[in-house]
């Protein structure tokens, strides 16, 4: 049970998608008005994610190399469909806020990631564990960030009014603009303590920025970018 | 007719913008926006991308998923038509108009990620616009990817020179200025 205690740890703290590895942010800015939408984001993707992960572990001798991508974005979908119909059928309130953002998970680089990188690879009940433990992390993220924006624009928190009552909601937080200055001293945050760490002598490769530096980052960890690589090789092959 | 399209061209190009108020297409908005020139390149790839992708799925949906009443595979439909379309257009142009390929080549392969044309594809289909409307609903939504990343190139251009605090260069800053940039845009509801 170890390596499943192992598995979570590394992906609420060490490799938290949101914090750490700067993944799926799409989704990250568009569902945060609020802490509830936030962790109704985060665990949807969870369910997704574990799911995916178990099942593509399993199939894992079975789909030919070549076209694994194509059957992790299958997998992925099937599962996504799957979770919408249940979310429309059980928690219509949580179907109606998230929106089109639910079918869209399909294309979060978090899930595709983390089939390229980690359950393609391993045996079924680490996968199982690696899904659950990157779900959490993002649904803590998630939940984190929606709970500032929410205190912050809103005075809320849950839905519960808690702030006192000369606070005047900066109601910006909630806006659109307002997901991204929250990104942005993330970010910030990020970078210092990447920076302070580095001073320090620590390696602090595994901090990354997701799109920071180019969109093949992004792409890295989803698909296109290998995709292209691969098949550009092999035409050069073909040609001399 | 007319003038519900022209509702929707300045709705889903300025209202509503794909990236500042949807959030869709984020990684390329943030990653391919150092330069005008790439981000221009990037955007016509994305107007003639999710153009046609918003016409195909339309008529996919159209004409396959409703008559044999299965609606809701459409995610799963739909991202691989786009995926599929997507690596189509780039063979398609790499041997009949090397020209366009040259300069829009490298952009494609990054687009089939890329969240915008799902969601445009699912938006069409979610607002129940008929094949024509849909087309018109992803050429603005692209149009207006196109106009903000452009934006946001400018913007940095002018930006290198500048004095940033240390934790703030690079992602930190972009994002404050895309930030400012969203305020701005939100003057664009009084449009309509």
């Amino acid at each position: 049970m170890n390596s499943a205690k192992e598995r979570l740890v590394n992906g609420i703290i060490k490799e938290n998608p949101t914090f750490v590895l700067m993944l799926g942010m799409c989704p990250t800015l568009a569902v945060t008005t609020s802490a509830i939408n936030g962790l109704g984001m985060g665990l949807t993707t969870m369910v997704v994610l574990a799911l995916s992960n178990v099942f593509i572990s399993l199939l894992r001798n079975i789909i030919p190399d070549k076209v694994r991508i194509p059957a992790f974005i299958v997998i992925i979908a099937s599962f996504v469909t799957v979770v919408e119909l249940l979310l429309q059928g059980f928690l219509p309130f949580l179907y109606d806020a998230l929106g089109i953002y639910i079918p869209l998970i399909v294309v979060n680089c978090i899930i595709l990631g983390r089939a390229e990188a980690y359950a393609y690879k391993n045996p079924v009940l680490p996968s199982l564990f690696d899904g659950i433990g990157m779900g959490l992390g993002f649904s803590v993220a998630l939940t984190c960030i929606g709970a500032v924006r929410e205190l912050l624009g809103a005075g809320e928190l849950f839905g519960i009014h808690v702030m006192p009552e000369s606070f005047v909601p900066v109601s910006i937080f909630i806006m659109a603009p307002g997901a991204f200055f929250v990104l942005a001293l993330l970010t910030a945050i990020q970078n210092k303590v990447k920076i302070n760490g580095e001073k320090k002598g620590k390696d602090m490769s595994k901090i990354q920025s997701g799109c920071n530096s180019d969109c093949m980052n992004c792409s890295d960890s989803g698909c296109t970018h290998r995709l292209y690589d691969e098949k550009v090789t092999k035409e050069d092959e073909k040609n001399g | 007719m007319v003038k519900e399209l022209l509702v929707i061209l300045i709705s889903s190009s300025l209202v509503n913008n794909v990236v500042l108020s949807q959030f869709l297409g984020l990684c390329p908005f943030l990653g391919v926006s150092k330069k005008t020139d790439t981000a221009t390149g990037m955007g016509v790839a994305v107007i003639f991308v999710i153009t046609l992708a918003s016409a195909v799925a339309g008529a996919i949906y159209k004409y396959i998923l409703v008559p044999l009443d299965i609606t809701y595979l459409q995610t799963i439909v739909f991202i691989l038509v786009i995926a599929a379309l997507v690596q189509f257009v780039e063979m398609f142009l790499k041997k009949f108009i090397p020209s366009l390929y040259q300069s829009l080549g490298v952009y494609l392969p990054l687009i089939t990620t890329n969240c915008a044309v799902l969601g445009v594809a699912l938006t069409n289909v979610q607002k129940n616009y008929g094949i024509g409307t849909g087309i018109v609903n992803g050429f603005a939504t692209a149009v207006g990817f196109t106009i903000s990343i452009v934006i946001l190139a400018g913007i940095r251009e002018k930006m290198t020179y500048n004095d940033i605090p240390e934790s703030f260069k690079g992602m930190p800053i972009v994002l404050v200025t895309a930030g400012l940039m969203a305020i701005a845009f939100c003057g664009f509801s009084g449009l309509l």
